[in-house]
């Protein structure tokens, strides 16, 4: 029988621990298969964040290195320094990248490390219970902002992604979604972009996933796609933001 | 071979370049400065990578990295950015990476000041960071030994797969002295096959560097293989030198610069007729807690002097385990212990009015 789809072998076989209908899934499967196509995955060391997506490291087959809550660009750049010719990148959620850890991307990107960050904004925090992230929209609403999220005393959500583009060195930002198939595969073709530029030696390169949590937003996987797809876009609009010359 | 007069902070670079070390990430603090200012301008030279991190926190989350990736790595700073680096600290340790990390410690609690100081004592040897792990802490008396503990410290975190920190103090980082860097006793060090290259094992096995056990049995497991290394740093690795204490009347006890305080306040009492003695703690974790015991067979009383108020005195306490009162004298907040005190402290004690 002729296989038409199999999991990429960047992917362990472990069963994900992800609640049902999260998209973490699809964006584990998208960098390993970008890590597979590329011929990267036996030179490619991981940065796990804390969160949902920590156990990374159970579900891609390649080294890795577990980080402390936000600090997965810095411990990235230890171990770019060491190993330069090695594929580095981290995977981190909204709360690791957007809350504790905005120092530590905010001058990883300022370096011009030349890392891959794969950023998965979910909108919330998901592994403790759906508290609200700095990501969180106005009037959602979480466990730490019951009636919703509220710009007078909470301000308004951050935009990493154009927030990083402010600065020179963060050669390559795109900001994509993965609540349907033709957005699954523009995800995939920015992420293997931002892995192409690590290999030519372009920089810094970070992709922003908008992503579901329907555990905690409290929707069944197919309401939270809408929702992703309604509400999150508008506010965090697709597209790249900044390309560096050399893989335009 | 020629000795050099050299700065402490300076030393200390020049010490690890010469074992190895070829990564620092570093951020600036009073009064360590100098060091990562010599070490930007001389790893480069030597291929080595220096870089200056937007803080303490992302500095040694970065000698995490670099350390997990299998690089011999340093870092240093000064006690308010040491308080900074206690998360990576406890991270480093759970993830059993080894690395060097240089205290020189100045006054705190706070902001505190930029003068000399021991208040560190606490957090550098009874944790700082969380959970059950331990540093051990090399404390050296001069810019001699400060050279000697770096050279082998390295080599100590790389058999133990610990790290290790060298506590040392403002006066000891700024003040100059004719240092020779000689090799350390050679050591059996593991290989490194452990480390993250990006590159499989010959088993073609990934590697991890977590300390992340989220089933509690696991967790207890990790932390008591923990527990049997530390036991076996004490049993190896403890180290303290005796001055004069197997037959003194009054055995004092300090580390690092104040001890140098202590060994003149023992000379003066010396020619007074008073016996004196000094034991001086040169591994702060694992503290030399056998010396006591056995001084406290002999000794009238102990007298512990630091450039704090009170903190060594406890493990001072306990290794006297109740046999002979334990006095105390110290000076703080950049205020260095005084010679004078010290022997009028002494003659008060064994005169019986204190």
């Amino acid at each position: 029988m002729k296989t038409v789809f199999d999991r990429t072998k960047a992917l362990t076989p472990a069963a994900m621990h992800y609640c049902p209908g999260c998209t973490h899934g699809i964006v584990h499967r998208l960098v390993g298969e970008v890590l597979e196509e590329l011929d990267i995955l036996d030179k490619s060391t991981m940065v796990a964040p804390v969160g949902c997506s920590t156990f990374i490291y159970d579900y891609i087959d390649c080294d890795a290195q577990q980080a402390a809550h936000g600090r997965a660009p810095a411990v990235a750049t230890g171990i770019k320094r060491v190993h330069p010719d090695s594929v580095v990148f981290t995977y981190q959620g909204d709360g690791d990248l957007a809350s504790i850890g905005t120092a530590e991307i905010v001058h990883a990107a300022m370096r011009g490390e030349k890392i891959t960050v794969i950023f998965v904004n979910n909108a919330i925090y998901g592994m403790t219970g759906g508290q609200m992230a700095p990501t969180t929209l106005e009037g959602q609403k979480a466990s730490t902002a019951p009636l919703g999220r509220d710009k007078f005393q909470h301000g308004l959500p951050i935009r990493m992604s154009e927030m990083l583009a402010t600065l020179d060195s963060a050669t390559f930002i795109e900001r994509v979604s993965v609540h349907d198939p033709a957005h699954i595969r523009k995800a995939k073709s920015a992420i293997k972009k931002a892995f192409k530029n690590q290999i030519t030696g372009v920089g810094f390169s970070m992709v922003e996933v908008l992503s579901t949590c329907p555990t905690n937003w409290k929707m069944t996987p197919i309401e939270s796609l809408g929702w992703l797809k309604d509400n999150m876009i508008p506010y965090y609009p697709l597209g790249n933001i900044r390309s560096p010359k050399e893989v335009e | 071979m020629a000795r050099d007069l050299m700065k402490g902070n300076e030393a200390i670079g020049a010490a690890a370049i010469k074992a190895g070390c070829r990564y620092f990430f570093g951020y600036p603090i009073t009064p360590q400065s100098e060091l990562p200012e010599y070490m930007s301008r001389e790893l480069p030279k030597v291929g080595g990578v220096f870089l200056q991190a937007e803080s303490e926190v992302a500095a040694i989350n970065m000698v995490y990295g670099a350390a997990g990736a299998g690089a011999r790595v340093m870092t240093s700073s000064s006690s308010p950015g040491i308080s900074l680096k206690m998360e990576g600290i406890s991270y480093i340790a759970g993830a059993e990476l080894p690395c060097l990390i240089v205290n020189i410690v100045r006054g705190g609690p706070g902001l505190g000041g930029i003068q000399p100081a021991q208040s560190d004592y606490f957090q550098a040897t009874k944790g700082g960071g969380h959970g059950d792990y331990r540093l051990i802490v090399l404390a050296p008396n001069s810019i001699q030994e400060m050279c000697d503990l770096v050279m082998d410290g390295f080599d100590i975190a790389d058999q133990y797969r610990n790290p290790v920190m060298i506590l040392g103090d403002g006066i000891l980082g700024q003040m100059m002295e004719a240092v020779e860097l000689k090799k350390p006793k050679k050591r059996e060090l593991p290989p490194k096959d452990w480390a993250t290259t990006g590159i499989k094992d010959k088993y073609g096995k990934k590697r991890l560097i977590s300390s992340l056990f989220i089933q509690p049995e696991d967790l207890e497991k990790h932390n008591l293989k923990l527990q049997m290394k530390y036991e076996k740093i004490k049993k190896n690795e403890t180290k303290f030198e005796s001055v004069y204490a197997d037959d003194a009347d009054i055995v004092l006890t300090a580390y690092g610069t104040t001890s140098r305080i202590v060994s003149n306040a023992i000379k003066a009492l010396k020619k007074e007729g008073i016996k004196a003695g000094m034991i001086r703690p040169i591994t702060l974790w694992p503290f030399p807690y056998e010396a006591y015991e056995k001084a406290a067979d002999s000794a009238k009383a102990f007298l512990t002097v630091e450039m704090s108020l009170g903190q060594m005195i406890e493990d001072v306490k306990l290794g006297v385990n109740g046999k002979k009162p334990v006095h105390f004298y110290g000076r703080t907040g950049g205020m260095l212990p005084d010679q004078t005190e010290i022997v009028e402290k002494v003659k008060k004690i064994l005169g019986g009015e204190i």
